[in-house]
Order: C-alpha cells, then sequence, then structure tokens
C-alpha cells in the first residue's frame, strides 16, 4: 500500500472478514472512501453494515483482512482510530433527559475538549443544530430533526476527519431531512469524510459513491449515475389504465413480467428487457378487454437497482 | 359512501399550565372506498392525531368523523370491528409465536372461527414457514408483516396504517408495498401517514398537512401538474461551488446537491435557463447540462411548507 493511496483515501478496507463461530457477517470486503467524499453504504438488515461499522470505529476487531481509517490501522490502532472519527447513530446518541447545552458538555468532556477551545465548539454546534435560544430545553422535548443536528453536532464536536452516521434520519420529515444534508454537505465541503448507512434510496442520491452490501459481501459499488445504468435486464414501464387491480393481475401472470407494483394512480411493471415490450403490455391488456391510458418506459430509480441487483445475488 | 369523512374536524389538547395545542385544525376530508390515500406532513402537523381521531382512539374536541358511513362517536362499536389499526407503537407479543400472536387478536375481535382467514393471511405474508417461531425472533421486516396480519384477521374494510415502514429496509419495505398492493385489490381501504414521499407517491391521493392544516388533496399527479414553478437538473463540475453560486441568485427558490447533481427550483420559467447559464459563467463555470425535469411531491411540498 502506498502512501499516495492513503493520502487520497480517508478508509482503506482489504479483503475485511468477521465471522461469528460459523457465521460469516462480513466476508472478504474491500472498498476505499475518498477523502471528504460522502460515502453510502446501504444493505438490507443483517447484511453486515453494522458489523462493519463496528469494525471500522475499532470498536471490534476483524477475523481476517485489514482496513485502515483516517490513516490508523484498526486492528493494531483502535484507540487512534477511535480518536479521529466521529459517530452518530439517532437512536442512541443523546441522552433525552439531559438539556441540549448538558449533551453538549456530556460529549466536550468524552473528547477531551477544554476551555476556549470547548466554548468555540459549543458555539458553533449550537449554531449548525439551529438551537440558539433552546440551549436549556430538555433533548427529549426537541422535535425529530432537531435532535438529529444535535446529535451530529455532538458527534463531530471535536472536529473529526471522518463521520460514520448510522441510520442518521430514520422518521425524521422531509424538511428537516433537507436541512439535514445541507449540513453534511458543509461538513464534507470542509474536508470531513461522511460514510453513511440509510434505508432510504432517495437519500442515497446524495452520496458521491454508494456501496451495496448482501450476505455480507460487497455487491456494487460505484456513483449512483453508474449503478443506474446497470440494470439492462429489466425495462421499466409506467402504465395507466382505467382497471389498474385487473390489468396488474392478468400482466402478474405473464412470463416475461418480474413484478408490478401500484404507484399511485398507474403502476410500474418490471419486464425482462429482451422479451418484454410496451407493445407486448398492451397487446396483453387489449386481450383482456382492459383499456389503457397511458404506457411509457420509465428509468429506474436507485431503488429498483438495488432490489434487482439483490435479487439477482441471492439466485447465485 | 366514502370509507372515511371528516367534517371540520378539531383536536385540541389542554394541559395545565400550557398553552392550549391544537393539533388537528378544522380539517375537512373524503377518502373514498378502495383507495390507498396517504397523509404527509412535517412532524407535528397532525398526522398521528388524525389518525388516532379516524380511529377512535382519541375523540374530536369539535366536528365530527364518519367511517362508512357511521358517525364515530355514536356507532364506536361497530365501527371497531370495521377498521385496523396498526399504530407506530404497535407491540407483538415477543414471547409468543406467530401463530399465536394471531390467534390474540383475533380473540380481541371474538372471531370464532377465523382458521381459514388465518392461513390465507400467513400464505399472503409468506410466514407459513416461520409460523412456531417466537415474535421476538423475527427480523425486523418479518415483524412488519406479522404485525399486518394481526391488523387483518378480523376482515377490516378500511386499515389505518401510521407510518409503518419507518426503519424497515428496502428490501422488506418493497415487499411490504407488494402486499399492501394485494391488500387494496381485496377491496380493503388503506390510509396511512407518512414522512416520507416516495412512498406518498405510490398512494391514489395524498393529503400535505402542515401545523394541523390541510394544504392541499389531490392525486400525486395532480399535485405535481399544478406546481408553477419550473424545476431544472444542473450537472456541472464543482457542484459545491455552483449550490452556493444558485443560493445567491434572487429567482431561484431553492436549491439542492444530489452527489453531483443539483436539483433547483425557479421562480419563473422564462428565460431561467439563459439567467442561469450567464450567471455561472460570470463565475468562469460553465455547466455540462442544464435540462428542466419534472417537480417532484418533494418539490411541491417543500415549497408549500415553507
Amino acid at each position: 500500500m502506498t502512501q499516495e493511496l492513503h493520502n487520497e483515501h480517508a478508509v482503506v478496507v482489504e479483503g475485511l472478514t468477521k465471522r461469528f463461530g460459523n457465521f460469516v457477517a462480513v466476508d472478504s470486503m474491500s472498498f476505499n472512501v475518498k477523502r471528504g467524499e460522502i460515502f453510502g453504504f446501504l444493505g438490507p438488515n443483517g447484511a453486515g453494515k453494522s458489523t462493519t461499522i463496528r469494525m471500522l470505529c475499532g470498536l471490534l476487531g476483524p477475523t481476517e483482512g485489514s482496513a485502515r481509517v483516517g490513516g490508523y490501522d484498526i486492528s493494531t490502532e483502535p484507540d487512534r482510530v477511535k480518536e479521529n472519527i466521529g459517530y452518530m447513530s439517532q437512536r442512541f446518541s443523546l441522552y433525552e433527559d439531559l438539556t441540549v447545552e448538558e449533551n453538549i458538555r456530556f460529549y466536550g468532556g468524552i473528547y477531551g475538549l477544554e476551555g476556549a477551545q470547548f466554548e468555540e465548539r459549543r458555539q458553533w454546534a449550537i449554531e449548525m443544530a439551529g438551537l440558539r435560544g433552546k440551549e436549556t430545553a430538555l433533548t427529549r422535548t426537541l422535535s425529530g430533526g432537531w435532535k438529529q443536528r444535535l446529535a451530529l453536532g455532538c458527534a463531530v464536536l471535536h472536529q473529526p476527519p471522518i463521520v460514520f452516521l448510522d441510520e442518521p434520519t430514520g422518521g425524521v420529515d422531509p424538511v428537516s431531512r433537507r436541512d439535514f444534508w445541507d449540513l453534511i454537505y458543509n461538513l464534507s465541503s470542509e474536508g470531513t469524510t461522511v460514510f453513511v448507512t440509510t434505508h432510504y434510496l432517495d437519500e442515497a442520491e446524495h452520496c458521491n459513491t454508494i456501496g451495496l452490501v448482501y450476505a455480507g459481501r460487497l455487491i456494487a459499488l460505484g456513483s449512483p449515475t453508474s449503478l443506474k445504468s446497470k440494470l439492462e435486464r429489466y425495462a421499466i414501464y409506467e402504465v395507466v389504465s382505467e382497471n389498474p387491480v385487473d390489468a396488474m393481475d392478468l400482466l402478474q401472470k405473464q412470463p416475461w413480467v418480474a413484478e408490478t407494483s401500484i404507484f399511485g394512480s398507474a403502476f410500474h411493471v418490471s419486464t425482462d428487457a429482451s422479451t418484454g415490450s410496451d407493445a407486448e403490455i398492451r397487446r396483453t391488456l387489449e386481450q383482456g378487454n382492459i383499456g389503457i391510458s397511458r404506457i411509457q418506459r420509465i428509468s429506474p430509480s436507485l431503488e429498483d437497482v438495488f432490489i434487482q441487483l439483490i435479487a439477482e445475488e441471492s439466485e447465485k | 359512501m366514502d370509507a372515511v369523512r371528516l367534517n371540520a374536524v378539531t383536536k385540541v389538547f389542554r394541559e395545565e399550565g400550557q398553552p392550549d395545542l391544537v393539533a388537528v385544525d378544522n380539517l375537512s376530508l373524503s377518502i373514498r372506498r378502495g383507495e390507498i390515500f396517504s397523509l404527509v406532513g412535517p412532524d407535528g402537523a397532525g398526522k398521528t392525531t388524525t389518525i388516532r381521531m379516524m380511529c377512535g382512539v382519541l375523540f374530536p374536541t369539535s366536528g365530527s368523523v364518519e367511517i362508512l358511513g357511521l358517525d364515530q362517536r355514536s356507532h364506536h362499536e361497530a365501527i371497531k370491528h370495521k377498521i385496523g389499526y396498526l399504530s407506530q407503537k404497535f407491540s407483538l407479543y415477543g414471547d409468543l409465536t406467530v401463530d399465536e400472536n394471531i390467534d390474540f387478536f383475533a380473540e380481541i375481535h371474538r372471531m370464532k372461527d377465523f382458521r381459514k382467514r388465518k392461513e390465507e393471511l400467513l400464505d399472503f405474508m409468506r410466514l407459513t414457514p416461520f409460523r412456531d417461531r417466537l415474535a421476538e425472533r423475527l427480523s425486523g421486516g418479518m415483524k412488519q408483516k406479522l404485525a399486518l396480519a394481526c391488523t387483518l384477521i378480523h376482515t377490516p374494510e378500511v386499515i389505518f396504517l401510521d407510518e409503518p415502514t419507518t426503519g424497515v429496509d428496502p428490501v422488506s419495505r418493497r415487499d411490504f408495498w407488494k402486499i399492501l398492493s394485494n391488500v387494496l385489490k381485496s377491496g380493503i381501504s388503506i390510509v396511512m401517514a407518512t414522512p416520507y414521499l416516495d412512498e406518498a407517491e405510490r398512494s391514489a391521493r395524498v393529503a400535505l398537512l402542515n401545523k394541523g392544516q390541510l394544504l392541499l388533496v389531490d392525486t400525486p399527479e395532480k399535485i405535481r401538474s399544478s406546481f408553477n414553478h419550473p424545476v431544472l437538473e444542473i450537472i456541472a463540475d464543482h457542484p459545491r461551488e455552483v449550490l452556493h453560486i444558485l443560493r445567491n441568485i434572487p429567482s431561484i427558490r431553492s436549491a439542492q446537491l444530489f452527489g453531483d447533481r443539483l436539483h433547483v427550483v425557479a421562480e419563473e420559467g422564462a428565460g431561467i435557463r439563459d439567467v442561469l447559464e450567464s450567471e455561472l459563467r460570470s463565475r468562469g463555470i460553465s455547466a455540462r447540462s442544464i435540462r428542466r425535469v419534472a417537480p417532484s411531491l418533494e418539490d411541491v411540498f417543500i415549497s408549500r411548507i415553507s
């Protein structure tokens, strides 16, 4: 491993493996995260995301393989790793029965911030979270969006070069989510590397690079745009019909239809790109005497891509 | 007959020593039979309170709620057996099996012969192989499906789901939506509250609430097409600099970064492309592409709320 690679990359993962008895939670994973980028780490529950994050945070040793985070080896220098990262998970990081101020003080203490340096970061966190005037409010009285911004402020109080955000936006409303992503972009423009997991694929669109994990393995890596171009085997059509329920029923029985699902007043049909087509959908529905008012091919969403990549992987 | 009708419903929470909280403010709304209807809005918009009043868990301070043509206050008992409610804090009994959890809910509704219905639901949710497993040992997605099975055991005509997919992974979420499509096919009306606009997009009609008030209600398609601000996607090098520039242009309502793309809502359509190009050029940036895109529900909602 050359020095340049470490200068360019905040996280370097090589053959990282974790076994619990016979269970392989993380299976020889390799990837790099560039300095200052927003890296989205996605996958269904139980795919190995949390185990990987715990290893990268220096909390859990790997069975095999290695990783360097901020230039430090997670196996031999876990304490240095811990000093160089911030970690936030919406569920666990704040004390609900402490005030805003007390939470910030608590984290300041953990990170060993004192005097003028603490004061400056305290002001920064309150400003950033938009909590000016609410310093003495109990954390549990804050809305989800505020809690989330406070948790982020606490996680980066010590200005770590890398921050891990584990499902940071669960249950938060759209306006707050937008504000939150603005904050993440600000951190990233200031050079902080952001490693984020989320279940919401519209959020994954915000990431520069996405790694998709399934059954402990990394099954896709790339920008959102490049991943969407991977879905070549399937074509997705949006159909507007006067009788969507019967139309979906009829189409679902066709061998070239992979999936139908309701979408507002329309529905989506995924077809095998080589055997299905809009003409085929039209013909099938006409034969069933079901009228169509519109049919058009649409581009796949990241969710479509992921569902498909995971389905293909689980067939292997 | 509508599945749900709200007639000028208001809910005020009064607590001693606290100012009155108007959670829902003069809300009138009707939800048709056989549709999926979504309530969306920011935290504190009144979504959960509205759902609870529809289910009869709370009664309005003023106004009335009708379910399937029956008044919620005077026909409370009759309505209870016609609706299903999956609350945010829905709890399964962890130390009971999948089977036993469903039995328990069937008994609450005093059902006598529910065996056939149970088999159908287990099959429907693809939970049959796991029927003897303790609920606490199920994955998050399977718990969700079991909770929905319990909500459906008494064959309700309308079901109410409060943020049913929060914290559920994308694969289980997709699965859950497939099941909802099937629930709908069986003629059941679905009302749900969700903070996620991509989910609202899947509904037949959507109501946007803010601070207890109804801002709009329509099909996702009409909501998008009635948005009279142009939306553009810009791809450029140095997107973060571009974002900063865009946010300082007065005719830009909002600009949002999505990785290497920028999503822009402008005040007016006429000549906006020229304005953007010349603003960027004057700062030495040439966009790789600027194209008009369809507004998302999120664009419309954020614009209406802020």
